[in-house]
Parts: structure tokens; sequence; C-alpha cells
């Protein structure tokens, strides 16, 4: 295998097998450090699976996993998030019964451990750390509401920035944009951009303008494997990805 | 419109504290000594409430199996009486060995001659126990109704075990703790029970700033995160097991120091602590009196405790009917528990329906008004 050093993550032959069905099949992905990269594809071409395998919660059948040269095969979820990979969910998945502020403490706090928690407060650097981020998503003034109460788009948002608060190398966002308005996707767009080049961000998206306005590489993934990847261009132009994703424009 | 708050506020708690302070500073004087007694053992039963609502209220692990710390507890205590009260029976050793033929003690006896070991085995051995059942049941990630299908299904082996055991703890009969001595005074006693019922009164406050300590914070609001959403909090970083593992062990613990108190007010400990119905009992005092609000199950215990005895007392077996009545009136109209209603949009509701307050603006209606002001400014 071309086990590239300075890839941060690469997946090599990842074959993920529910009861017969290949959800992944023989998968082979690489990403360079603080690359932003798209993922797209058809409904059930394996995306969230692909996400899955990474962050522990789907054990493939075969194939290796390796992030900053460790194999994360085998390891429980919290130990590859503590590892630096963080995931926002496809829905906005914030905790509803606590405050912004509160969401964000659990994100930002270090180390994970009960006791650190239970008898420590919390370091005045991690406060201004959240501080900060409640700037980056515009919900200074919404710090003591519950998270239930914030609109979707603003869930959205206090999930990405829970996700910054982690500090991950690697980020791996899922549909950050479904049921967000063309202005609210326009600045998440931005937001990723920006976010990359420090960060190493995956995104999984349906919305293809979103997608060329990240002007990011493109994988396209279908039926488990990598089908194309390439600039956008590059991937709206490919034969193979007009037939299986895109659709040939009417004529 | 403002989510659902489970935690009271400070003016509630502290209203609701000065009410029940009084109250218990009172009690001695204006109950009568049976009263009495039975008010502290009731105050005991809030201790093993809270832990109930530590584990259930706050983290969703619906456990029905408590009874077994409970009953730990208890026979701790009891073990501790039993043995040191024993110098007048044949071979100095408890009264009952002899109904069977024992004449040596059984080897786990011994530590409980030590006052100080039994003080700490009351919770430490619950906690323990709990710490290992939880840690087994969490690891395997066990949850939901199978969780409370499992911790049943150990209360059953804990009950059958220490029904059988007539030659190490009197079985059946369990362990009688009311003739026993302690500082040279019958347990049983008037002055006794009137000093287990202050130190009840003391525990069950301490439990409380207790409980409060460990949910307050960041502790309690990942136990929080994993009540709601398990997952995310493992991909957060954190290990689930673990934090779910100590609160079950400090439910385990306060568990057992309420047995130990529900054991000398009542005069004996038996595997009827350890019956099913009990356990669900004890879930139901923390759903009526407030799930997730730590007063909530304090109250809960005490007055579902305190009702069922005058009910019983008046009208013999319909207790049942209102318990049961009791548990789905708040199932289906108050999912919050009395404590939660209050502290919610409850009381105002009631008062709308009534037509003696104001209907509060809802959201939609609250946007058109803006809409309107907007248009105005234009």
């Amino acid at each position: 295998m071309n086990k590239n050093n300075n890839s941060l993550l690469s997946l090599e032959n990842i074959t993920v097998s529910f009861e017969g069905f290949l959800a992944l099949n023989d998968l082979n992905l690489s990403l360079k450090k603080g690359e932003l990269r798209a993922v797209i594809g058809p409904n059930g071409a394996g995306k969230t699976t692909f996400l899955d395998v990474i962050t522990g919660k789907v054990k493939p059948t075969r194939g290796e996993v390796f992030f900053k040269g460790k194999s994360l095969i085998g390891r429980k979820e919290h130990k590859i998030a503590r590892l630096g990979v963080g995931r926002k969910f496809q829905s906005p998945r914030v905790f509803e019964n606590l405050t912004v502020k509160e969401n964000l403490e659990i994100s930002v706090s270090t180390p994970k451990s009960p006791l650190n928690l239970i008898n420590k407060k919390i370091k005045n650097g991690q406060l201004d750390e959240i501080e900060h981020l409640m700037q980056v998503i515009n919900l200074s003034k919404k710090i003591n509401t519950k998270a239930g109460a914030l609109s979707h788009g603003q869930k959205q948002w206090l999930e990405i920035a829970m996700l910054l608060g982690q500090k991950p190398d690697l980020m791996l966002v899922d549909e950050p944009v479904a049921g967000l308005t063309d202005e609210e996707t326009d600045l998440t767009a931005d937001l990723l951009k920006s976010l990359s080049g420090e960060n190493t961000v995956v995104v999984i998206d349906h919305d293809m303008e979103f997608i060329r306005r990240l002007d990011s590489n493109v994988s396209v993934l279908n039926q488990g494997t990598v089908l194309c990847e390439g600039t956008m261009d590059t991937i709206q132009n490919d034969k193979k990805v007009i037939d299986v994703y895109l659709g040939r424009p009417e004529e | 419109m403002e989510f659902k708050n489970l935690k009271l506020s400070k003016k509630t708690t502290l209203i609701i504290w000065v009410i029940i302070i009084s109250f218990i500073i009172a009690a001695p004087s204006i109950l009568p000594v049976f009263r009495l007694n039975l008010l502290g053992r009731y105050l005991s039963l809030a201790i093993v409430a809270l832990g109930v609502d530590l584990i259930w209220g706050f983290t969703g692990l619906l456990s029905l199996g408590q009874g077994i710390f409970f009953a730990l507890g208890g026979y701790c205590a009891a073990m501790y009486l039993q043995i040191t009260s024993s110098s007048e029976f044949p071979n100095n050793i408890p009264e009952f060995f002899g109904l069977y033929g024992v004449d040596n003690l059984p080897f786990f006896w011994e530590p409980f001659r030590s006052p100080i070991f039994s003080l700490l085995a009351i919770w430490v051995i619950p906690a323990l126990v709990a710490g290992m059942l939880g840690f087994l049941v969490f690891r395997n990630r066990i949850k939901g109704v199978y969780f409370s299908i499992l911790t049943q299904a150990a209360l059953l082996v804990f009950f059958n075990f220490f029904n059988g055991q007539q030659k190490l703890i009197n079985g059946t009969n369990g362990l009688k703790t009311d003739v026993t001595q302690l500082f040279g005074q019958m347990v049983g006693s008037e002055s006794m029970q009137r000093m287990f019922f202050w130190l009840t009164a003391l525990i069950v406050v301490a439990a409380w700033f207790f409980s409060k300590w460990v949910v307050k914070g960041r502790f309690g609001n990942i136990l929080i995160g994993i009540r709601d959403d398990e997952p995310r909090v493992r991909f957060t970083g954190y290990n689930p097991v673990l934090f779910k593992t100590i609160i079950f062990s400090i439910a385990g613990g306060l568990a057992g120091i309420s047995g130990a108190l529900y054991t000398v007010q009542s005069g004996i400990v038996s595997p009827q602590f350890m019956t099913v119905p009990f356990s669900i009992e004890m879930v139901i005092w923390v759903a009526v009196g407030g799930r997730g609000t730590l007063l909530g199950a304090i109250l809960g215990a005490v007055f579902i405790n305190y009702a069922k005895s005058l009910v019983s007392e008046a009208l013999p077996a319909s207790w049942m009917f209102i318990q049961g009545g009791l548990f789905i009136l708040v199932v289906t109209a108050l999912p919050e528990g009395v404590l939660g209603w209050v502290q919610g949009e409850g009381p105002r509701n009631l008062l709308q329906r009534f037509g003696l307050k104001r209907k509060i603006e809802t959201y939609p209606s609250l946007e058109i008004k803006n809409k309107t002001e907007g248009l105005k400014n234009e």
C-alpha cells in the first residue's frame, strides 16, 4: 500500500458488510493535513457508514484506518474522539436540556475524566474559548438559553461550535446545511472554508451549490466505493458521475 | 418559549427547605412517639429516593433493583448490632444461630464486631456491589428496558439467596435490631428512636447537599447528556461507562445508608427489603415527587409513605389502588412529577383554565406583533 507520510487520515481497502449487504466495498481514501474535502454520493452510497468507520461506531469487516499514523480499528469511540477526530451529526445533536454555555463547556473541557469534572472548576482559558466560540456562531446573547429552545439553524451552528471546541485535528461534518436558509448556508460554507488549512475537514452533503462554494476537492461515493475524485469541474464532467449521480441535463 | 426547566429555582428550593426543616424541628414535640418513628422511617426512605433520582432522573438509568443495596446496608447495620449484643447467648454469638445448631460464627460476621468497619460497610459494601454490577452492565452497553429487567433479575437473585441462608443470616426471618443494645441502651427504646430520628433528618439534609454537589456543574451536565443522547457524549470524548458506574455506585451507597437507618427504626431487616414491589415503589416516589428535582424525590418518598400508612389504617386494602392510580395520574398528566409541575408552566396553565390569569403570548403571536411593529417603522 502506498502509505503516504503526509496524509492525516487514510482508509485502506475498507469493506463493511451488514449481513451480506456491502455498505462499503473496498474503499480507499486519504486526506492530507489541512485539506478540505467534500464527499458526495447518492442515497445509500455509504457516506454515513464511512464516517461511522472512522469514528469507531462501526467496525469494518476488512481494511485499515490510519489517523496520524495510528490504526483506529478496535478503538472505542471516546478514545478516537480524544485522539482528535470530531464529528458533527446529520441532524443537529446538541444537549437540549442544557444551556448553550453548558453545551460548549462539555465540548471544551479537558481532561474528560469524571474526577476532573466533579471537583474542579472550568479553567479560565476554557471560558475564554467558550466566549470566543459564541461570538463565532453569533449566540452570545443566548448564552443561558436551553439549546432545545434554539432554532434549527442555531442548533446546527451550536453543534459546529461544539465540534470546534473539541479542537479536533480532523473534523467530520455530516450535512451541515440541511434545513438552513440560503444565507445561513453561505455563512456555513465560508466558516468551513476558513477552518481548513489549520484543520482538516471532511464535509458530506447533497447540496451541490454548497459543495461548489466550498471550492474543494470532491470525492464521489457510489455503492460503497470511491467513484471519482477531483475538483468540482472535473467531477461534473466525469461521465461515470453524471450517469450515477448528477444526471444528464435535459436537452 | 422557555424550555422546560428541570432544576428548581433557588427561591422555591429555599421556601420548601424552610418548611421541611421547621417541620422536622417541631415534629418530636407535636407528634406522638409512634408517628414520629414512622416519620423517621420515611425520612430514611428519602435517602434511597435521592439515589434513584440521581440514576434515573438525571442519568436515565431506570433501576428496579435498588432494594439490593438498601437491604445490604440494613444487614450491615443489623449484623453489627446483633454481634455486639450477643454476650449473654451461648457461644457468644447471636441467638438465632442456636436454632440451626450453628456453634461457630460464620467468618464474614467477624469484622462486624468493629464499629468503624460497620459504619463504613453500611455504605461502602452497597456502593462496591453497585459499582461492580454497574460496570459489567454498562461496559456491555446494556441500556433502557434491558437494564431495568437486568436489575430486577439481580434483585430476585439476591432475594432468593438471602431468603435461603438460615445458617448464615437467619434467612427469611431476617435480623432483629430492636432488642439489641447500642451505647448501653436498647435500640428499640424511645430515647434511642428519638436519636435516630434526628440522625436521619440530619443525614437526609446532608445527602441532599451531596447529591446537589454531584449534579451541579459539568459532571451533572454529562449525566444529563448521557440521559438525553449517550452516543453524542461518547463522540465528544467522554467515556459514559465511567460516569454511569460512578453514579450507580453513589446511588448504591445512598441506598445502603437509607437501608441502615430504616432497619434501626423499624427494628428488623429481612429479605422483604428485596421484594420486587418495594423497589418499584422507590421509583414511584421519585416519579410522583418529580424526576430530576432532588427535592421532589425527598418529598415523594416521605409523603407517599405517610399517606400509605394513613390510608392503610383507615381503609385497609385500598392503598394499592390509590398508589396505582397516583402513578397513572403522574405518568399521564404530570410527567415531570408534582414538583416539576409546580416549577414549570403547571400552575399558570391551571389558573388560565379558570380564567384567573392572562394567557402568555405564544411565539407566533409575538412574531406577528413584531412584524406589524416593523411595518409601522417602515
